[in-house]
């Protein structure tokens, strides 16, 4: 829904930080800009739905650009939409994949929608910072 | 768990709380569309499945 005028609020002055916290942890821009339901709800939602790909032994893919596989590229740009996580779940040996578990594509595709729509997230964020929303 | 409708479920469940929350400002906006959505994404899984289920793969 979009808001009256009269709702709008102030443009944040510092709307390129406000990205960057959105994008690193999900429904941060949302909890810096006063949001505090809308970014608890992505903080969890999101967080879970990243975890939960985990959890069905999905891949995180790994940044590169081999052009004989650019579906992997693209699927990497998709699961760092989640921000941080991305670079936890690495550092904790997460997200190895594991291609004969029946749940792989499964965990693929949590992991990747999480990332995607924590990109959609953050241009949501960018529109309350500009005073859009 | 690794049952294709429940797993589907969950995601339709993910996907529509964090589109509720992005296209509605009202909870109660919010908790009526992200019902609709759910159910959307759910019976529109269901129904294309079935309609898949005689096509040979």
């Amino acid at each position: 829904m979009r808001a009256d005028a009269a709702d709008r609020a102030e443009p944040a002055s510092n709307k390129y930080l406000v990205v960057l916290i959105a994008w690193a942890i999900p429904g941060a821009g949302h909890l810096w800009l006063g949001r505090r339901q809308k970014g608890i709800t992505f903080l969890v939602a999101l967080t879970a739905m990243f975890a939960t790909g985990l959890w069905l032994e999905g891949r995180i893919f790994p940044l590169g650009f081999d052009l004989s596989q650019p579906l992997v590229g693209l699927a990497a740009i998709a699961d760092l939409g989640i921000g941080i996580p991305y670079f936890v779940a690495k550092l904790m040996g997460q997200g190895a994949g594991r291609v004969v578990a029946i749940t792989y594509e499964y965990g693929n595709a949590f992991a990747i929608v999480a990332g995607l729509l924590n990109m959609l997230v953050v241009l949501d964020a960018w529109d309350v910072a500009e005073g859009r929303k | 768990m690794t049952s294709h409708l429940g797993l589907m479920v969950v995601f339709a469940l993910f996907v529509s709380t964090v589109f509720a929350s992005l296209m509605r400002d009202e909870p109660g906006d919010q908790l009526r569309f992200g019902a609709r959505l759910f159910a959307g994404f759910v019976g529109a899984g269901i129904v294309i499945g079935w309609l898949l289920y005689p096509l040979p793969l």
